[in-house]
């Protein structure tokens, strides 16, 4: 395109080529160089005064973003390494969102009620634009969530990142442990389908043995004497509400002290 | 024991000389200088590091007095002995000549850690026509040394950022390809009156499951995972051995590698080994009685 203005010597044809060619060399020339393309286009334009490669605006990316601002502007080197870390917690976190998102939208489509259960899900993977998808990623996220904050584990043992000053970091991350699982337990339930109220059955009758209080604490779990109706609706409400917020908080103590304790372990 | 700054030690010492003091070499009543001059949690003694101020205001109590002192009160771990403290009382009565007020007040402010001098009031100078003095020398192990140490350490943008956007692009992208291919298991509508043969809890419950095949329900329902949950939580707590280093820590690894193996077996066999009934059977045989 550049060179249209040299294909002018070759001939009547080649002089037309040229001629469109040079129109929109212009035309093109015009557009880039208009006041609207630029600022819509401009490099860095989501920053307001351009985003130049510096230290400073380095720095400025992670401290003026809520999000980015859960790290610190710098890391020591070998935190970054994928091969210490293999972003297990980091993916753990990243599936718990995206097990919000999904979440949600299940949410629209779904009535904790022993007669509507089901058939909500049934029709949710048969009627619902992408409710089929997104069911299944639900599920299957959930049980890599629950696999990735297990390894997360293993990997902080392993390192040894738990001793001090970590210790007590590890004590939140074993309630963090202990809520991802009470949260794929109580989805579990949800779909009401024989396997779902089997497997809970035989996970409630397992707690109905706790000392003491075993058949308070069964009866509370399950808000009344069999699963049912209650159990549904009291299960819906701790896994879509009460663990999350829980969880959240948790995490947010989590974080809080990865940073406070000065970021996370060193190399072996 | 504390350093005095070489300059500091010679002006106190010229300052001696200079009002017909005993200086730390003729030996009298200060061992040597550097031992003597510092210690700050005694406010005489702290004060009393160089020059003499005579208690000539009546509001100057406690740093006047120790200002007396001329460095001969501070002990070596902060606290003053007795006989120090009367030794000290002699020496202010006599330089200060009677004024016996000022004297009580330093004695009794030897306890505490302060070293406030009274601001000078203006106008009034001390002894040679001086309007300074020094106040304390702090010992060198009581300052913090908050120089940071250089680590190696890199912009987490892009660096971090980057990493954790790919790994997340990359979760995302397998997890709907394979949520698109492979569909969530949804059985019959839940029904009390058929109980499936086997009924398994979810995956990561069916260690427990397992352990229900041996033990008393108490004990593989709450006691084992109630223990095993206690024990993992306060680990860091049992492991005091702060090396992290693999070869140090070899039997902590044994240990948790174990545990973690018994556990990993134990959901194995109850997910792939249990059939009907929830009775060993061999998967390659019977095939596979498991649902996610």
């Amino acid at each position: 395109m550049a060179n249209g203005n040299g294909n002018g010597t070759n001939g009547k044809g080649g002089g037309a080529l040229a001629k469109v060619s040079t129109a929109l060399d212009k035309t093109d020339e015009k557009v880039r160089g208009s006041q609207a393309w630029n600022s819509i286009f401009r490099p860095g334009s989501v920053y307001r005064r351009g985003y130049t490669d510096s230290p400073r605006n380095r720095s400025y990316v992670i401290m003026n973003n809520v999000l980015y601002h859960l790290h610190p502007v710098k890391v020591k080197r070998h935190a970054v390494k994928v091969s210490y870390t293999l972003c297990l917690g980091g993916l753990s976190f990243f599936l718990f969102i995206l097990l919000t998102v999904t979440g949600i939208f299940l949410m629209f489509f779904y009535r904790p009620t022993a007669a509507s259960a089901w058939n909500d899900i049934k029709t949710l993977e048969t009627a619902v634009t992408f409710g089929s998808l997104v069911r299944n990623m639900h599920r299957w996220t959930a049980h890599l969530m629950v696999l990735t904050v297990f390894l997360h584990m293993c990997r902080v043992f392993y390192h040894g990142a738990y001793k001090a000053p970590r210790e007590f970091n590890w004590v939140i991350g074993v309630i963090l442990l202990t809520l991802t699982l009470l949260l794929s337990f109580t989805g579990y339930l949800l779909p009401w389908d024989q396997l779902a109220l089997w497997a809970v059955t035989v996970g409630t009758n397992m707690m109905g043995y706790t000392p003491v209080f075993g058949s308070s604490v069964k009866f509370v779990l399950l808000g009344s004497k069999e699963i049912g109706n209650d159990t549904l609706l009291r299960w819906y409400v701790l896994h879509v509400l009460l663990f999350p917020f829980v969880i959240v908080i948790f995490m947010a103590v989590h974080f809080w002290r990865v940073r406070k304790d000065g970021g996370i372990s060193g190399p072996l | 024991m504390a350093e005095v700054p070489e300059h500091l030690l010679k002006r106190s010492q010229e300052r001696r000389k200079a009002l017909g003091l005993p200086t730390g070499e003729e030996g009298g009543e200060a061992a040597t200088p550097t031992a003597e001059a510092t210690p700050a949690p005694d406010a005489g003694g702290g004060a009393g590091a160089g020059d003499i101020t005579p208690p000539a205001t009546g509001g100057g109590s406690s740093g006047d007095g120790g200002a007396g002192d001329s460095g001969n009160g501070g002990g070596d771990t902060g606290g003053v002995p007795a006989h120090l403290l009367e030794r000290s009382k002699k020496r202010k009565a006599a330089l200060a000549g009677g004024d016996a007020g000022a004297a009580t007040a330093a004695s009794g402010g030897g306890g505490t850690a302060t070293a406030v001098a009274a601001p000078p009031t203006p106008g009034a100078t001390g002894p040679g026509g001086h309007t300074q003095r020094l106040l304390t020398v702090v010992k060198s192990g009581s300052i913090q040394q908050t120089r940071a140490e250089a680590q190696d350490k890199v912009h987490t943008w892009p660096h971090l950022v980057v990493i954790e956007f790919a790994s997340m692009l990359i979760l995302l992208a397998g997890a709907t390809i394979f949520s698109a291919l492979v569909r969530a298991p949804l059985l019959g509508l839940a029904d009390f009156n058929k109980t499936p043969n086997p009924s398994k809890a979810p995956w990561y419950f069916l260690g427990l499951q397992e352990l229900l095949t041996m033990f008393h329900p108490m004990v593989a329902g709450v006691t084992i995972p109630g223990i095993g949950l206690g024990l993992l939580a306060v680990a860091p707590y049992i492991d005091k051995n702060p090396s992290v280093k693999p070869t140090d820590r070899k039997f902590a690894i044994a240990i948790f590698s174990i545990f973690i193996m018994m556990w990993a077996v134990l959901v194995i066999i109850g997910s792939f080994f249990r059939g009907p009934g929830f009775n060993f059977v061999f998967p390659w045989n019977d095939g596979i009685f498991f649902e996610l």
